[in-house]
């Protein structure tokens, strides 16, 4: 199958209606999510783009599908290696499903390209930020280095 | 939180399943007849263990047109690691693991 993708899950204590901020709001992605933010109008059609603390692109594409606090799915292009931009776009996508006082996040980020580069990357750097997002909902705090942009990324 | 970490080192405990999530990261996003092949278990006993993974969210099946396809999910280990471990020593803790990796494969070799 000439595809790449792969499936997380993270079970966090919280509401869909927080998960859901804390995934596109800059007050709360800055936490977590390597001091970046996303600048998106979070409507179908919407460019979207993370934006490092420098104020460059990190990755960008556009709205696909949305439906708030359930459901997004994004068109997401790298930018920050000449070879993974160079593979286009990948496809990624949220679903918060609420179970009890807890709501199952599940990412899935895939590219019709057999061993891509960009969702090889993804998949190793999603975790971090997966645990500091869930950290940062049950605690109030995210973890330790998820807070920054790496330096020479 | 205390009871889903029980299922993940439950889930974990049976050299049965942990083939099974060995398969999952060799090749992931594959079906349950595709799992049963080359094993040496019958498909009722790998459905059990599926259900045991997927209960410890280890694994995840997501239907993809008219098939289920299994995915393995690193989530509630690196939940676990970052528990225990943390941050500092993360980086010491690879290069170890990195040159014990290096030490056996030369040994093998």
């Amino acid at each position: 199958m000439a595809k790449s993708e792969f499936v997380y899950v993270t079970i966090i204590r919280t509401t869909p209606e927080k998960l859901w901020r804390a995934l596109t709001e800059p007050e709360f992605t800055r936490q977590f999510w390597l001091n970046s933010i996303q600048e998106c109008e979070w409507k179908p059609g919407a460019s979207w783009r993370i934006v490092k603390p420098d104020g460059s692109t990190a990755d960008s594409g556009e709205v696909v599908e949305i439906e708030p606090f359930r459901r997004l799915v994004l068109k997401w292009q790298n930018h920050l290696f000449p070879e993974m931009t160079a593979e286009g776009y990948s496809r990624m996508t949220y679903t918060l499903e609420e179970k009890g006082d807890t709501v199952k996040l599940t990412v899935t980020h895939e590219m019709d390209k057999s061993d891509s580069k960009f969702i090889k990357a993804a998949s190793g750097g999603w975790p971090q930020i997966l645990a500091s997002l869930k950290s940062l909902l049950e605690t109030g705090h995210s973890l330790a280095g998820t807070d920054r942009w790496p330096e020479g990324l | 939180m205390a009871a889903d970490v029980d299922k993940v080192f439950k889930a974990l405990a049976a050299p049965e399943r942990r083939l099974l999530l060995d398969r999952l990261r060799a090749d992931n996003g594959q079906t349950l007849g595709q799992l049963c092949e080359h094993l040496d278990m019958t498909r009722q006993a790998v459905t059990k263990h599926l259900k045991l993974l997927q209960e410890a969210t280890l694994v995840v099946a997501i239907w993809r047109g008219r098939e289920k396809l299994h995915y393995l999910n690193p989530m509630p280990i690196h939940e676990i690691a970052e528990r225990w471990i943390g941050k500092y020593e993360r980086g010491r803790l690879r290069a170890l693991a990195e040159l014990k990796a290096k030490l056996e494969e030369e040994t093998d070799g």
